[in-house]
């Protein structure tokens, strides 16, 4: 059975080894292969891009080469998919060539999409690409002072940044002395801080105790850079020195261009990740359309209900287990304190108090996550 | 040609109804309408208060076993 991962992200990445463990003897015998297709020779650490924009890791800290994270017996190639033919079951590669398989996976991810807000590059920085942290720490280590503004797109990967930069950047600047020259304020898409009514609850508290202002019912429209003023969709303005903005993302061009989901979202069933209508077309992580956050630990929990449900599939021609919506997120609230957010579909977060031991647990989980993306953890 | 859309989020607690319909309404076309299903009775309060508050329309906003109903149309 020829089982097809494309896409090399966190999620393709740890299903491919969690399966290609589990089928061991099949592929050995050549009754299973599994083959990744992916856009890049390197595998990123995404969440690492937060510590790249603070100054406190360097770049190179950000890779591994894909193909060392992957078991023997996955084929690896580097080949990114141009055209999905899910009805005669295979892809065209962007070398021309043509790919069949039994089942496939779509792990693509998704993008930021800051060039959707006129004015976004040349007045806001944002800590989703190597370039972009980069950028985020030239300018912050430039600032002098005044009012920073952070502001959240919708949609956006990884629902712990806004939080988290916000806290960060306040430590920052601390560290720095410059508490009495800089404020904060805060805006939110919502009629809250945050998705999570606890999250939201427990950033009040905190947003109180650090004096930062903010303003709720605020999506961003453009930036007015002559006047310094961030606009939003619902017609107030937000004057800032310095803009932080999470962009807006969305799926993947390749996604969109094949028609599989508007956004380059695609409809897949919750619990079991096939796409509508197909049983032998899957897709995890931030490609899907499922309501939950897009997050690896999303596409880490997928990766793993699915891994066990397709070795089913090859040995006995049926899925075993459902997947529950588990999401996992830390979230640092400062330089060096944490706590985190767990859920699934049934059961609402409970965050606790932060401390110092979970910011430590997370910076060990920076170094433990090339063991998470081996399917090892 | 106007569309219908049904963003079935009972049950979702991150990023939640109205970050999915904020998500949903930038990808349809004017004159669409989008309808909410949420088992979150907060949405009965603040997906009006948006809608309102950046322009949209509310079309109609009901309860029944449980989930709300909430349909608004793009106006802008």
């Amino acid at each position: 059975m020829k089982i097809l991962i494309v896409g090399g992200g966190t999620g393709g990445t740890i299903l491919a080894n969690n399966l290609a463990r589990r089928l061991k003897h099949e592929v050995k015998t050549g009754k299973a292969r599994i083959t990744m297709l992916s856009a890049s020779d390197k595998h990123m650490y995404q969440p690492a891009l937060l510590y790249v924009a603070l100054g406190r890791m360097s770049t190179d800290e950000l890779y591994r080469d894909q193909a060392s994270l992957l078991e023997p017996g996955i084929e690896f190639q580097v080949d990114p998919v141009e055209e999905f033919s899910l009805d005669k079951n295979q892809v065209k590669t962007k070398s021309g060539k043509t790919i069949g398989y039994d089942l496939v996976v779509i792990a693509t991810g998704s993008r930021a999409v800051p060039e959707e807000i006129p004015g976004f590059a040349e007045h806001a920085i944002h800590v989703y690409t190597e370039e972009a942290a980069v950028k985020f720490y030239q300018t912050i280590s430039k600032f002098q002072g005044g009012r920073v503004v952070i502001a959240v797109g919708v949609p956006h990967k990884c629902p712990m940044i806004p939080p988290e930069v916000t806290f960060c950047l306040y430590d920052y600047f601390k560290d720095r002395g410059m508490l009495d020259k800089v404020t904060f304020h805060y805006t939110s898409p919502i009629g809250r801080l945050h998705g999570l009514e606890p999250v939201s609850k427990w950033m009040e508290g905190e947003f109180a105790e650090r004096g930062i202002t903010s303003e709720t019912l605020f999506n961003i429209k453009e930036i007015d850079g002559a006047r310094r003023v961030l606009r939003s969709e619902e017609g107030t303005e937000a004057p800032f020195d310095l803009l932080v903005a999470v962009p807006a993302h969305r799926g993947m061009q390749v996604i969109e261009k094949n028609n599989l989901g508007k956004g380059g979202w695609i409809p897949v069933d919750k619990f079991r990740l096939n796409l509508d209508g197909r049983q032998n077309a899957f897709a995890i992580g931030d490609t899907t359309n499922i309501p939950i956050s897009k997050a690896g630990s999303t596409a880490h929990f997928e990766a793993e209900a699915l891994a066990e449900n397709l070795a089913s599939i090859v040995r006995t021609g049926a899925p075993v287990r459902d997947y529950d919506g588990k999401v996992f997120c830390f979230i640092e609230s400062g330089k060096d304190k944490a706590t985190y957010a767990m859920f699934n579909y049934t059961t609402p977060p409970d965050p606790k108090p932060p401390t110092k031991s979970l910011h430590w647990f997370k910076m060990a989980y920076n170094q433990m996550y090339w063991a998470s993306a081996r399917g090892l953890l | 040609m106007a569309q219908k859309q049904v963003i079935d989020v009972r049950g979702a607690f991150c990023p939640g109804p109205l970050m999915e319909l904020i998500a949903n309404i930038k990808l349809a076309g004017v004159g669409d309408d989008l309808e909410v299903l949420s088992t979150d009775k907060g949405s009965a309060t603040d997906i009006p208060a948006w809608v309102k508050k950046v322009g949209h329309q509310l079309v109609s906003s009901s309860e029944d076993a449980g989930v709300w109903h909430i349909v608004v149309r793009k106006a802008k």
